[in-house]
């Protein structure tokens, strides 16, 4: 039995070896261990997902992944999408159409579209697809019409992202 | 986060046999909280409340994973999440009930992370796997460090949150097996919206009748209407023999009414859920065989 | 993308870029989509101490004494409450009865009495639970109904807060030129604004004495002149700054007063930087709200629809300290006609005192809450009457000319017909109707006879592609579906109330860097709407620069100037007209500089740093100027209540599950009259965010009670729609244009909160038959409510 562990995990292709409370939050992790700020907390409850990450390319709440169970994981960010200043297909639409707004469930939301994007390999996703995607992702602002049409115009732009 | 979860302990099992030992030993000292997916354990941390100071870590124990067809049914491995329950070929063809419930669990984050064994471990009456679970006649296999055992699903629950399980054993997985030939399967969520809610009323039934035109199969299993998910016995019983018409919908459903004990909480009421148990009920005798009009 | 617009001025042909009423890239977007948006608990402060409230768990007591647990290990942590504030003990908004913290008695449950902080969380969260506070609890008055019956006497004589009538006409000749009267009552429950983004402040004390707070906030300048009562400061000892906000829709208008105070109270006492950021549990349980509204409507009609008197009570329920009720108070009987001709009006409004969490801005400000029972009745009259809802509206709605109750003529931008025409005939709504019908009456027969119903369209799919109907969804799957449309037409001023504007004398100002480019002096502050874009839009149009060239400095009270807050849907046209007027100076300025006219954004700079090197620093100021036709006497509620109203019309089709009582929303499209688009994807998108959020108030959102505390405070439990409860919604924006906005714009922010409600109980009511009354429609209501009507 332990209170402290040590964890080798990677952050968006970066190895990281992180000492922290077993079971301190994953969520947690990423923002203060890490440094990465780009993960949100909106409710602690996995409710809100503004916490979401991709671990081993599945969207999940990181609010509620104790850190002792990321130990060994693939992770992706929000900080992990774009290259520098090279914004993806996704990214771009988000921008432009009107996807994001306050900003704040924005990060989750793109994970979540990504992961969707990902599993239909190329393929452009139905409306009612994207929106059972993207129903563990809540957003107060935009009423979900732009960042629905938003993940779509990406899917149509090319095969990745 | 209103824990102190820097005052936690973790112990990470190296496999089935170590998480057994571990678990047993901890009894003498506080007994250690098993832990999967941690969708519902890491909620109650967030609000503050007491669920334990230890924890056994059992997300890497890839013996508890895997879904394979055993002799008329399927063996689940406790650790199966909901996303694997509801994407799996197998499950979706021959227990459609049971992909069907997985996929209103939550949202995909949950899914991805919340277990077959967490849902029925955590032993709320909401659980929406659970009905599909009791109608199906599941049966759950559980270890501890004296050995195995069986389960009959509807012999789990002794009581509100209250599993016979022993302190220190450990579910490891759960065979569903396949309906009954020609059987008809249903299964609805009544929720507080259509996604990322918790079931108001949940069933999921099971039906057949007899080329004789009775019913020769009724199975009927509710949660959120009780302190545990339950088979509607007296339900079925007015089922069972009867031909579909309209009497027999209006008696199943009085009989109903005598199984469920709903309570008015902080996401519904009794009244709505006596209501909904009968209305969903009458919705499942219809969609089976139409002649099951509604009086 | 800007598009390219030629506009010859001199021989040669000059070609400026147009921005306003271009969709260009947001502002901060690249920040807010790579994670690199900083929020106030983002922010890495050094050495900063994590503070705790601890809070009253009781509705209304005496504080007997508190006392901190002496097994617990104090050291470290700071320890502050009523005691230690240094100014006056009040939240200041528009009165100050409201205390920073609890000294004597509890108001409120979650009221705040102590405050606690530590370098480690941890510690900060054991030691609020190692304050007991033993409170003799007393009798609350908890709902609008205990307040008027003075179960206790919680404010004055009476428990209201504030009173208003607005009278026009002669009640009594309407009501006896009418062919019938038709009577209702109506009735709105609380809502939480649930910005994702909980409620955080950063406090710390500076050098000179005095404090600078940052933190997630709408206004700071109200957040300013709380600390100058609470701390006792002259303003230029305070600095407030905004972070980027997640979301606010008035629940960060006035509440970050109160949890700035808190921060800037431990921050004061230990001298060493303090955090407050809330979770979403304290959040929701000890924020404002949307005020609750009992509401009697009596209607006096001719048998063809006209209306001849138009007689409401309202009654809000504002909490437990006046806050700003008042000013909630005031839009809504405003409002409360809806945007309808009618000579004879009576409307009377008083907010009372409840001992709950006071109730705040919520985006739409009391319009919601009278427009919800102004709409439901034009339904129950058109029902009453045998008449077309939508022949009903068009009957009554404005025309220019026409007059309000507080006698204001109409006299530009009416778009209240145009709306209602581009809605109904985009969403198709005689035709859905008839088809509504006849699928109703069919779907009813089948049901009788056991047949299968015509296979009603499934709406979204759970995932799992159940083979033998084991979803309980498709066709042939037994449910019993009703559907319906519903229509509803609202309007929304712009702008402060009255003479709002006038007292705020807001002050915007464009000033050049160093490097020569403009730059955007306000206190408005972007929280997702896309006032930075917007605002940029604005200058560079008139400067003849593209927007990118804009700068908008941050939201610091120590650099910007007092433009206002920013709420009332204010922000595009009273604060965007302030900055075109700058912009307009500025353009003069710098080409009479330059003796020429200024092309393009390299000659813009070019020009600028020459006039930097020449002449120094360039800051063009402007203030609020009323327009000269504008008046209002505050003290009989007459006149121009506001400058010009925005219109909105919206169609809802529902879809009714009669086992379960739960109602889906299919579609919904929506005309809306905002002058002006600055923005166009902006624009629909505010609109189809507060269409959501009003559809989360019609049909999810409740808070619910249990001895005085909201129960339902964690977000598993307060419902908000998802991506799969929201319908896809069409937004048509229409443009007539206002002569007081800039190019033309009226407001939009709230406008969208008004419609949805009453339009989705007028397609519930087509649906089965059966008007509810009361939002939320919640399942269990609407179940409830059809049983009474024998609907099975």
């Amino acid at each position: 039995m332990s209170a402290l562990v040590t964890l080798s995990f990677t952050v968006n292709g970066r190895q990281r070896r992180v000492r922290a409370p077993a079971m301190k939050r994953l969520l947690d992790v990423l923002r203060e261990e890490c440094g990465l700020t780009g993960t949100k907390e909106g409710c602690g409850e996995g409710e809100c997902g503004a916490c979401t990450v991709l671990v081993d390319g599945l969207p999940v709440n990181s609010c509620l992944i104790p850190a002792v169970q990321a130990d060994g994981a693939k992770i992706i960010t929000v900080e992990g999408l774009a290259k520098g200043p090279k914004l993806t297909a996704l990214q771009t639409a988000f921008v432009e159409m009107g996807g994001a707004q306050c900003g704040i469930c924005t990060p989750g939301m793109l994970l979540s579209s990504y992961a969707l994007l990902r599993r239909a390999k190329g393929r452009v996703p139905r409306e009612a697809e994207i929106r059972e995607a993207l129903a563990g992702n809540l957003c107060r602002c935009t009423g979900y019409q732009k960042i629905v049409d938003a993940v779509r115009a990406a899917a149509r732009k090319g095969p990745r992202r | 986060m209103r824990s102190a979860l820097s005052t936690l302990e973790v112990a990470t099992p190296r496999d089935l046999a170590h998480a057994l030992r571990l678990l047993h030993d901890s009894l003498a000292t506080g007994r250690a909280v098993p832990l999967a997916g941690g969708t519902d354990l890491l909620v109650y941390l967030n609000a503050g409340q007491q669920v334990g100071r230890r924890f056994l870590n059992l997300w890497g124990l890839g013996e508890l994973r895997g879904i394979r067809e055993t002799r008329g049914g399927i063996t689940l491995g406790a650790l199966t999440t909901f996303t694997q329950v509801r994407e799996h070929p197998l499950v979706r063809r021959r227990l459609p009930s049971l992909a069907a419930a997985a996929g209103v669990i939550g949202a995909w984050q949950i899914q991805n992370r919340a277990t077959l064994a967490g849902n029925i471990a955590n032993g709320s009456p909401a659980g929406d796997s659970l009905p599909v679970l009791l109608a199906h006649e599941a049966v759950v296999h559980a270890r501890s460090v004296r050995g195995a055992r069986d389960i009959p699903f509807d012999t789990l629950y002794r009581g509100y949150r209250d599993l016979v399980l022993d302190p220190d054993e450990l579910i490891t997985a759960v065979t569903v097996p396949f309906p009954p030939p020609r059987a008809f399967a249903f299964f609805r969520k009544v929720g507080t919206r259509r996604a990322q809610s918790i079931s108001k009323v949940v069933l999921c039934g099971l039906l057949r009748v007899a080329r004789g035109g009775e019913v020769d199969l009724a199975r009927i299993a509710l949660g959120s209407v009780a302190p545990v998910p339950l088979r509607a016995r007296r339900a079925e019983q007015a089922l069972l023999g009867a031909k579909p018409s309209a009497t027999a919908a209006a008696a199943a459903r009085a009989a109903l009414m005598e199984d469920i004990a709903p309570i008015d909480d902080i996401r519904s009421d009794a009244a709505y859920r006596r209501a909904v148990a009968g209305n969903v009920l009458e919705q499942f005798l219809r969609a089976a065989d139409a002649r099951f009009t509604r009086g | 993308m800007t598009a390219r617009v030629a506009t010859p001025r001199h021989p040669r042909t000059i070609r400026r870029p147009a921005s306003v009423g271009v969709s260009v890239p947001k502002v901060e977007g690249f920040d807010k989509v790579t994670g690199r948006a900083l929020y106030v608990d983002d922010l890495r402060v050094p050495g900063v101490l994590h503070g705790r409230t601890v809070r009253s768990t009781v509705p209304r007591g005496r504080i007997r004494r508190v006392v901190l647990d002496p097994a617990f290990d104090w050291d470290g942590v700071v320890v502050a409450d009523h005691r230690d504030i240094p100014g006056r003990n009040a939240c200041a908004h528009i009165e100050e009865d409201q205390p920073l913290l609890a000294a004597d008695e509890i108001r409120h449950a979650d009221e705040a009495i102590v405050l606690v902080a530590h370098q480690d969380p941890e510690r900060a969260e054991a030691a609020a639970r190692a304050v007991s506070v033993e409170v003799e609890p007393l009798e609350p008055v908890l709902t609008i109904e205990e307040s008027l019956a003075k179960k206790a006497l919680l404010f004055g004589d009476d428990n209201v807060f504030k009173e208003i009538r607005i009278a026009r006409g002669d009640l009594a000749r309407g009501f006896a030129d009418a062919d019938v009267t038709v009577e209702g009552t109506y009735r709105c429950g609380h809502q939480e604004q649930l910005y994702i983004e909980n409620n955080g402040m950063i406090a710390e004390r500076t050098k000179d004495g005095g404090l600078l707070v940052r933190g997630s906030l709408q206004c700071p300048y109200y957040v300013h002149h709380a600390l100058m009562v609470a701390f006792g400061l002259p303003a230029d000892k305070v600095r407030v700054v905004q972070t980027v906000t997640g979301g606010g829709f008035g629940g960060k208008e006035d509440y970050p007063s109160m949890i700035g105070g808190h921060a800037a109270l431990l921050a004061w006492k230990s001298g060493r930087p303090v955090k407050i950021v809330y979770d979403r549990l304290e959040d929701i349980a000890a924020t404002t709200k949307r005020h609750p509204a009992l509401m009697r409507v009596r209607a006096g009609v001719k048998r063809d629809g006209t209306l001849t008197a138009w007689d409401m009570d309202i009654v809000m329920d504002g909490g437990a300290y006046v806050t700003l009720s008042p000013v909630v108070l005031s839009r809504g009987a405003l409002h409360a006609g809806g945007p309808y001709r009618c000579p004879n009006v009576a409307i009377h409004a008083r907010v009372v005192a409840t001992n709950t969490p006071p109730n705040g801005a919520f985006r739409g400000f009391g319009a919601p809450q009278t427009q919800f029972a102004a709409e439901c009745h034009m339904e129950r009259i058109a029902a009453t009457l045998g008449l077309d809802p939508l022949a009903l509206r068009r009957r009554n709605a404005y025309r220019i000319g026409d007059v309000t109750p507080t006698g204001q003529v109409l006299r530009e931008s009416v778009g209240a017909l145009e709306v209602l025409e581009r809605t109904a005939k985009r969403a198709d709504y005689q035709a859905k109707r008839r088809r509504y019908a006849r699928e109703n009456a069919a779907a009813e027969q089948a049901e009788r006879a056991g047949r299968r119903a015509p296979a009603a369209v499934p709406r979204l799919a759970s995932g799992a592609p159940a083979r033998k109907a084991g979803a309980g969804r498709g066709p042939g799957d037994g449910r019993r579906l009703r559907r319906g449309i519903g229509l509803a037409l609202a309007w929304h001023g712009a702008g402060f109330t009255g003479s709002g504007e006038v007292r705020l004398a807001s002050t915007a100002a464009l000033d050049l860097t160093a490097d020569g480019r403009p730059r955007i002096l306000s206190a408005n502050t972007e929280i997702g709407q896309g006032a930075l874009t917007v605002f940029a839009q604005i200058v560079a149009e008139r400067l003849g620069v593209p927007p990118g060239l804009v700068l908008v400095n941050a939201s610091d009270t120590g650099q910007v100037p007092n433009s206002g807050p920013t709420v009332a849907s204010r922000t595009t046209m009273v604060v965007g007209g302030l900055l075109e007027r700058c912009a307009t100076g500025m353009r003069e300025r710098l080409e009479l500089f330059a003796e020429r006219p200024i092309a393009g954004a390299d000659d813009f700079r070019r020009v600028a740093r020459r006039f930097l090197r020449e002449r120094g620093p360039l800051r063009i100021e402007r203030r609020y100027q009323k327009p000269p036709e504008i008046w209002w006497d505050d003290e009989h509620y007459r006149g121009d209540a506001y400058g010009v109203f925005s219109y909105a019309a919206i169609a809802v089709e529902v879809e009714v599950d009669l086992d379960t009582g739960e109602v889906a929303v299919l579609d919904v499209t929506t005309a809306q009259d905002i002058g002006k688009a600055i923005h166009p994807v902006l624009c629909a998108g505010q609109i189809e965010g507060g269409t959501l959020q009003g559809l989360g108030y019609a049909l999810l959102e409740e808070v619910r009670w249990k001895d005085g505390r909201i129960w339902n405070h964690q977000l598993t439990n307060y419902i908000i729609p998802t991506s799969m409860d929201a319908p896809p919604i069409h937004v048509e924006l229409v443009e007539i244009p206002y002569s007081h906005g800039p190019f033309g714009a009226k407001g939009v922010g709230e406008l969208p909160m008004d419609a949805p409600a009453p339009a989705v109980v007028a397609a519930i009511a087509y649906a089965t038959g059966v008007r509810v009354d009361q939002i939320p429609v919640i399942p269990e209501r609407l179940l409830a409510a059809l049983a009474r009507r024998g609907v099975r």
